[in-house]
C-alpha cells in the first residue's frame, strides 16, 4: 500500500522534474531561496514556507550542517514531523450502521471519493447504503447511482430539487431497520462562503442525530489537492460549521503537490485519512506522512 | 489614515511614508509586501518573480504620487501594472458563417459543463439561436448533466449516449446541431482530473473536426500553483482563444488570471460568479486586480486620492452632514456610491474604527436595494422631510416598493439616528470623507 500510494505520487511528480531542488554539494544562500521556491510552488503557502525556512537556517546553523543532503534530510524531517500529527484513520465505532458525511466544495471529487470507498467496504463485505443527498446539481444522483451499481451498494434518492434532509432521514432511516454496516452521504458541492449553505449541512447533521444521537461518526472534508491557499480558508470554514473530523484530498496523481496540507495541518490539526492519487477504486489510499513527504522532495 | 490599510501592507505603508522619490531600498521594501500578497492569491511564483522584476524597472524614480506616501504610490502603481496586463475585455468571436461553435475545455470538476449552459443562457439572452452539445463519453451522466441544464433554460441539447467514440459523437452532434440553423453551439467536451495524452489527442482531433471558432479554456479560480502548468499543457496542444474564471464567489484570489495573462497571453473572456445559471458576466480586469492585491486597500488608496484630488465635492457633502442636511435623498447618492465600489463587506471593513468590530458581519446586500427601493418610491417633498411621511404615505411608499409599512418604519427610524448620531459627530468635529458614515441603516 505505502509503495503504491509513494509511486503513484512519484510519477505524478516526474512531469515536474525540472522543479527539484538541487540538494548536491554544500549549503549556500541559493539553496534557501530553492527550497523557498520549491515550497511555495507546492502550494505550501507563504507563511508556513518562511516558518520552514527560518527553521532550516536556525537549525542548519545550530547543528552545524555543512552538506545540502544533510538539509534535505532537515527539511524532510520537519515536514514529517508536522505531518505526522495528522495521520488518521477511517473510525467506524461500534454503532451500526456507521454514518459518514461528505462535504467539500464543487468539483472536490465527493462524489468520486464516496463511490471508490463504497467499493472498498462492499469488496470487504459490508452492506453500504449511499445517500444522494446533493439534490442541487443536474445529474449527481445519476452520477451516484453509477456508482452504486458499480460498487454493489444500495441507493437511496428523491428526486432533483428535493430536501438533502429528507434523503438523508430516508436513508439512515432504511439503513437502520435494515441492518446496514455503513452509510455514506453525499451532499451538494458548496463554497464555504455561503452562509445559508453551510446551515443546510448542520440541518443534514441534526437530521442524522434525530435517528441516531451519536452519528455522524465521521464527518470527511474533500479537498481538492489542485487548490491553492484558498483550502486553507475552506478547512477553517467548514470546521467552523460542521466539526470536520476527517480530510480527505484527491487529485494528487497529476503533478500539483498538495503542499496546502502543510498549513492546514499546522493550524486545524484535522487528521487526513485518504489521499487520492488515481482514478482507480484501490486508488484512494490511507495518507502516510513520510510517504506524501517523500514524494514532495524526490 | 494608516489604519485604513489593512495589515497586509501595513508595513510598507508604516515604513515609507516619508519618502518623497521612489528610489530602489523604497520599491524594494514595498515589493516585498506585495510579493506576499500576489503569492497568497496563488499567482505563480515564476510569473510573481517576473512580475515584480519587470515593475521594479518601472517603479525607479517615480514621484510619489498627490494624496498618497511612497508605499502607498508603489501599492497604486502595481495595481495599474496589473491592470494593464489582465487586459481589455474582450468579447466573444463570431463565426464568418454560422454556427459558430464554442469549445470549453479543461480539467475535471472545473465547472465546465455548469459554465455551457451559462454560456448558453447568457447567448440566448442576447437573443440568438443557441444550442449545446456534449462530448464527453467519459464521465458517468454528463451528458444528461448538461441536458438537464439545457431543458431548464430552454435550449436544445445534442447527445448521444450510445456513441463511445468522442470524436464520432462530436461529428454526429455537430451535423445534428448544424440542422437546427443554430446561431451558436457550445461544446462541451470531457475533462480529466489531470492532463493526459490520451484527452488531448482526444480534444486535437475534435477541434481538426468542427473548426471551433473559440476555444476556451475553463479554470477554477481557487487552483494553486501547478494551475498555470496545465493551462500551458491546453494552450500549446490547442491554441487557446480565451479563459473562463470559475468560482470566483468563494473567497479565492483568482491568481490564475494574472499566471494565465502573462504565460499565455490569452484574454480572460468570462467569469463565473455563482451557482445560478445566470451568474456569469463579463471578465472586468479592475475588479480582479482588486482582488488579488487585496481589494480593502486599493479603494481605500482610491478614495484618499480622491479625496485629494476632488477635496471641493468631499468637502460640500462633509459640510451638509456636518450642518445636519443631510436628506434621504442623500443617503441614498451615498448608498449608490458605496454600492458601486464593490462588495460592502469589504468595504465596511476600511471604515475607520468600525473594520476591527465588524470582522464577522455579515451584510445582506438585498438590504440595500431594499432601501434604495423604499427612497425612490418617495416623492421628492418627502425626501427632503421625511417627517411629513404620515401612516397613508408610509401605506403608498411600501405599495410602491414593494416591501412592507414596518419596513419603511425602520428606515425613517435609522435615518432619524443617523441623523442624531451625526449632530454628536458634528460637535466633536471628526467628519471629514463622505464615506465616514457613523452607521450604516441596517
Amino acid at each position: 500500500m505505502f509503495k503504491s500510494m509513494f509511486d503513484k505520487l512519484k510519477k505524478g511528480l516526474q512531469k515536474t522534474k525540472k522543479n527539484l531542488i538541487p540538494f548536491r554539494g554544500k549549503i549556500d544562500e541559493s539553496l534557501f531561496e530553492d527550497i523557498e521556491i520549491a515550497l511555495l510552488k507546492a502550494d505550501v503557502g507563504v507563511k508556513a514556507t518562511e516558518e520552514i525556512l527560518d527553521f532550516l537556517r536556525k537549525e542548519s546553523k545550530k547543528r552545524k550542517i555543512k552538506e545540502g543532503e544533510e538539509l534535505k534530510e532537515l527539511l524532510k524531517e520537519k515536514l514529517i514531523e508536522i505531518l505526522k500529527k495528522c495521520e488518521g484513520k477511517l473510525e467506524l465505532g461500534e454503532e451500526k450502521p456507521a454514518v459518514i458525511l461528505f462535504l467539500g466544495v464543487n468539483g472536490s471529487g465527493k462524489t468520486t471519493t464516496i463511490g471508490k470507498l463504497a467499493a472498498q467496504f462492499t469488496k470487504e463485505g459490508k452492506s453500504v447504503v449511499l445517500a444522494a443527498a446533493d439534490t442541487f446539481r443536474a445529474a449527481a444522483i445519476d452520477q451516484l447511482e453509477v456508482w452504486a451499481e458499480r460498487s454493489g451498494a444500495r441507493i437511496v434518492k428523491h428526486s432533483q430539487g428535493a430536501d438533502p434532509a429528507a434523503v438523508v432521514y430516508d436513508a439512515v432511516n432504511s439503513a437502520k431497520s435494515r441492518g446496514d454496516d455503513i452509510v455514506l452521504v453525499d451532499t451538494a458541492g458548496r463554497l464555504h462562503t455561503k452562509e445559508h449553505l453551510m446551515k443546510e449541512l448542520q440541518k443534514i447533521k441534526r437530521t442524522i442525530q434525530k435517528l441516531m444521537p451519536n452519528q455522524p461518526v465521521e464527518t470527511i472534508l474533500v479537498l481538492d489537492g489542485t487548490i491553492g491557499q484558498n483550502s486553507i480558508n475552506q478547512a477553517k470554514t467548514f470546521k467552523e460549521a460542521t466539526d470536520v473530523t476527517g480530510i480527505v484530498i484527491t487529485k494528487l496523481d497529476g503533478s500539483a503537490k498538495g503542499g496546502a496540507l502543510i498549513p492546514i495541518c499546522q493550524e486545524l490539526c484535522i487528521p487526513i485519512k485518504f489521499i487520492g492519487v488515481g482514478e482507480d477504486i484501490e486508488d484512494l489510499q490511507p495518507f502516510e506522512a513520510k510517504a506524501f513527504v517523500e514524494a514532495l522532495l524526490e | 489614515m494608516f489604519e485604513l490599510l489593512t495589515e497586509k501592507f501595513s508595513n510598507v505603508v508604516e515604513k515609507l511614508k516619508r519618502v518623497k522619490k521612489l528610489d530602489e531600498k523604497t520599491i524594494d521594501e514595498a515589493l516585498k509586501d506585495i510579493r506576499r500578497a500576489l503569492l497568497e492569491a496563488d499567482v505563480n511564483v515564476e510569473v510573481v518573480k517576473q512580475f515584480l522584476d519587470d515593475v521594479k524597472q518601472k517603479l525607479v524614480g517615480q514621484e510619489v504620487i498627490k494624496g498618497l506616501n511612497a508605499g502607498e504610490t508603489v501599492i497604486k502603481l502595481i495595481y495599474d501594472e496589473l491592470l494593464n496586463i489582465l487586459g481589455e475585455e474582450a468579447p466573444l468571436e463570431k463565426a464568418e458563417k454560422p454556427p459558430t461553435i464554442i469549445m470549453l475545455v479543461g480539467l475535471q470538476g472545473t465547472g465546465k459543463t455548469t459554465t455551457a449552459g451559462k454560456l448558453a443562457k447568457l447567448l440566448k439572452s442576447k437573443g440568438y439561436a443557441v444550442g449545446v452539445a456534449s462530448t464527453d463519453v467519459r464521465r458517468p451522466a454528463a451528458g444528461r448533466q448538461l441536458c438537464t441544464l439545457a431543458e431548464s433554460i430552454g435550449v436544445p441539447c445534442f447527445i448521444d449516449e450510445s456513441e463511445k467514440d468522442a470524436v464520432k459523437l462530436t461529428e454526429k452532434v455537430i451535423e445534428e446541431a448544424k440542422k437546427s440553423g443554430l446561431s451558436h453551439i457550445i461544446l462541451d467536451t470531457a475533462g480529466r482530473l489531470h492532463i493526459d495524452e490520451e484527452l488531448m489527442d482526444e480534444l486535437a482531433k475534435i477541434k481538426e473536426k468542427v473548426h471551433p471558432t473559440e476555444i476556451l479554456y475553463v479554470a477554477d479560480a481557487m487552483q494553486g500553483q501547478d494551475a498555470i502548468n496545465t493551462a500551458e499543457e491546453f494552450h500549446n496542444r490547442l491554441g487557446l482563444t480565451g479563459v473562463i474564471l470559475t468560482k470566483l464567489d468563494g473567497d479565492a484570489k483568482g491568481g490564475i488570471a494574472l499566471s494565465v495573462r502573462k504565460v499565455l497571453g490569452v484574454p480572460i473572456k468570462f467569469i463565473g460568479t455563482g451557482e445560478k445559471i445566470e451568474d456569469f458576466e463579463q471578465f472586468h480586469p479592475d475588479r480582479i486586480a482588486q482582488r488579488i492585491l487585496g481589494l480593502g486597500d486599493i479603494q481605500t488608496l482610491m478614495e484618499k486620492m480622491q479625496a485629494a484630488i476632488d477635496e471641493d465635492k468631499a468637502q460640500e457633502m462633509a459640510k451638509k452632514v456636518m450642518s445636519a442636511e443631510f436628506t434621504l435623498d442623500d443617503l441614498k447618492e451615498q448608498l449608490q456610491m458605496i454600492r458601486s465600489l464593490g462588495p460592502i463587506e469589504n468595504l465596511l471593513k476600511m471604515i475607520p474604527g468600525v473594520g476591527a468590530k465588524i470582522k464577522d458581519l455579515k451584510v445582506d446586500e438585498k438590504q440595500f436595494i431594499k432601501i434604495e427601493a423604499i427612497i425612490n418610491s418617495m416623492t421628492p417633498e418627502e425626501r427632503a422631510n421625511p417627517h411629513i411621511i404620515n401612516g397613508s404615505r408610509k401605506r403608498r411608499i411600501a405599495r410602491g416598493s414593494g416591501t412592507t409599512i414596518m419596513d419603511v418604519n425602520k428606515l425613517l427610524k435609522q435615518y432619524k439616528e443617523m441623523k442624531k448620531m451625526m449632530k454628536k459627530i458634528k460637535k466633536s468635529g471628526k467628519m471629514k470623507l463622505p464615506f465616514n458614515m457613523p452607521k450604516l441603516p441596517f
